[in-house]
């Protein structure tokens, strides 16, 4: 195994560690990103037009470049 | 594509860069044409500004191929030059490109300055929606967005361009860009709702929105047939000494960190490809352009391509191959020519940091790349809502992510991660990048800019009134940086001293 690949490896190892190390950081990312989602979710349905159907539908462009 | 062998002196050039957007527009409550709609807007921007500055044709050559022909009849350039098509003081150009408004970026030294410009076009294009909402009538509006298509297989694009040395045979760079173009699109991919390929209907949803609309790998075109790598040979410099790779299977990307990290690797690629530091490697994919599909298909990030070699290996595999190889260049030969090595470094780590998480948990870049914050997004919105994947309420959310309508834009809600400030953007508006010629673009509009009867990317032409209109010539996209023309410029005190200091 060249010097290179070797330091390949070693770093491919590193960053498998750092993940385990970081599992329970990760589970409380986890619930914080949901109840932003979640905040998120509840605000969709006011961005949204009535009848998404249409807007989709009504939405068409010239191709370009 | 057979592997070429390294028989060329070329040094890698300062990888002067570009990114240019054509935004989707719709005009609700009156006439749908949206050449007329892209004028309107432009316009409204243009007149607002009380400057006008024409875009100059003189060197346009479009049809020009780096394959070494030209195609027929190419010399006029495809452009409509009767639409509206404005130089601004940053340095930029924002025109009417078919039926689409674009905004290209002034040329940028680095991925941090492509990020900053490429943001100053949104507040453009924005200020340009309210500024043609006070001039219609109440019941019109016009609604940008910053997508690649309209979910029925019509699709614009967001190019990048980056200025390359000539020697370097065109075909070796063909031969490794390719695997690279196919494969960057696990952090470039802006995510869509379904797929736009005819008779493909299994697609939830896919990593990119323009992987469905590539059918070759090599060639000419930009509507039809698109080509994974473009030919298109206008440098807008010195042709002797420079190329321009014209990059057109990209996304437009609303995530700075997308951006960032698609025009800088990209950047660094082409340079490595310059310096050759390729040796045995060789990463060609069996079939690239099924390949693009697959890859972005594959929201798992699992299958793997294969190789002409007849090896196989993941888009993920392929890009840790480049980075590896990144930064072995970077320790052979620094960072000049990828804009310096605070950005270089940034680049590097960040490449890392995106890859190492798509390989273990791709969901955690929800605030990084556009595809996973769209997906989850989405994904979350079907769940709580019981809907299959063929909603038009999820399509319509899929829209909304890239309206730039702040009220209607869902990637505004999403406290993505940002890399400038909305200072810096805001700056970036107005002012030019003081590292490539953009600067001395930049500067003569914003002083004599009534002086000024046309400019494009490589001259500037004065009307001093008197005498026949004097061009300026830029050929040098280095040259006209702050360092180079600033003293000049402040000694300067009308636009006829500038153009006697310099002999034009």
């Amino acid at each position: 195994m060249t010097e290179r690949e070797l330091k390949k490896k070693q770093t491919t190892k590193e960053r498998t560690d750092e993940v385990v190390e970081e599992a329970p950081a990760t589970t409380e990312r986890g619930d914080k990103l949901k109840a932003e989602i979640d905040d998120l979710l509840d605000e969709i349905d006011e961005v949204l037009e009535v009848n998404s159907e249409d807007f989709v539908r009504s939405y068409v462009q010239k191709g370009g470049e | 594509m057979p592997r070429t062998r390294c028989s060329f002196d070329a040094v890698a050039v300062p990888k002067v860069m570009g990114i240019e957007t054509e935004y989707g527009i719709a005009l609700r409550g009156g006439d749908p044409n949206p050449i007329a709609a892209s004028s309107i807007l432009i316009n409204a921007y243009v007149n607002h500004l009380q400057r006008k500055v024409g875009w100059d044709f003189e060197d346009e050559s479009p049809g020009r191929d780096a394959r070494g022909f030209a195609r027929d009849g190419s010399s006029p350039p495809e452009v409509e030059t009767h639409l509206v098509n404005a130089v601004l003081t940053n340095g930029a150009r924002y025109y009417v490109d078919h039926a689409h408004p674009e905004y290209s970026s002034p040329e940028c030294r680095d991925a941090l300055s492509i990020v900053k410009w490429d943001r100053a076009g949104e507040r453009i294009l924005q200020k340009s929606m309210e500024l043609a909402e006070a001039i219609l009538p109440g019941d019109q509006h016009i609604a940008i967005y910053k997508n690649n298509s309209d979910g029925k297989g019509n699709s614009y694009g967001c190019h990048e361009n980056y200025l390359m040395d000539r020697s370097v045979p065109f075909a070796t760079i063909v031969n490794r860009v390719m695997p690279f173009f196919v494969t960057r699109q696990i952090y470039t991919g802006s995510g869509k709702v379904g797929s736009e390929v005819p008779g493909v209907d299994g697609v939830a949803f896919q990593i990119t929105q323009r992987a469905d609309f590539f059918e070759e790998e090599v060639g000419l075109e930009t509507t039809l047939k698109r080509p994974i790598v473009n030919t298109r040979d206008e440098p807008h410099a010195d042709t002797q000494l420079y190329r321009r790779l014209h990059v057109i299977c990209g996304d437009a990307n609303m995530a700075e960190v997308a951006t960032f990290l698609k025009v800088g690797s990209t950047a660094f690629v082409l340079a490595m490809i310059e310096d050759d530091i390729w040796g045995d490697r060789d990463l060609s994919l069996a079939a690239p352009v099924p390949a693009m599909r697959q890859v972005s298909n594959d929201i798992t990030l699992r299958r793997s391509l294969e190789l002409e070699t007849g090896a196989t290996m993941t888009a993920l595999a392929i890009q840790w191959e480049y980075l590896g190889l990144a930064r072995k260049w970077a320790e052979e030969h620094g960072f000049d020519a990828v804009g310096g090595e605070r950005v270089g470094e940034q680049v590097l780590d960040r490449w890392e940091q995106v890859l190492a998480a798509l390989e273990t948990d791709p969901m955690s870049l929800n605030k990084q790349l556009d595809w996973v914050a769209k997906y989850q997004l989405i994904d979350a919105y079907r769940e709580r809502n019981g809907m299959d994947w063929s909603n038009a309420r999820l399509r319509a959310m899929d829209l909304h992510y890239h309206d730039l309508r702040p009220a209607k834009s869902l990637f505004a809600r999403m406290s993505m991660e940002k890399l400038v400030t909305a200072e810096e953007v805001e700056e970036a508006v107005s002012e030019p990048p003081r590292d490539t010629r953009a600067y001395f673009r930049g500067r003569c509009l914003q002083r004599w800019g009534s002086s000024i009867a046309a400019a494009n990317w490589d001259s500037i032409v004065f009307d001093l009134g008197t005498d026949p209109l004097r061009r300026i010539g830029m050929m040098e996209p280095l040259k006209g940086t702050a360092e180079i023309v600033d003293r000049l410029l402040e000694s300067c005190a009308t636009p006829a001293e500038l153009l006697e200091r310099l002999g034009s």
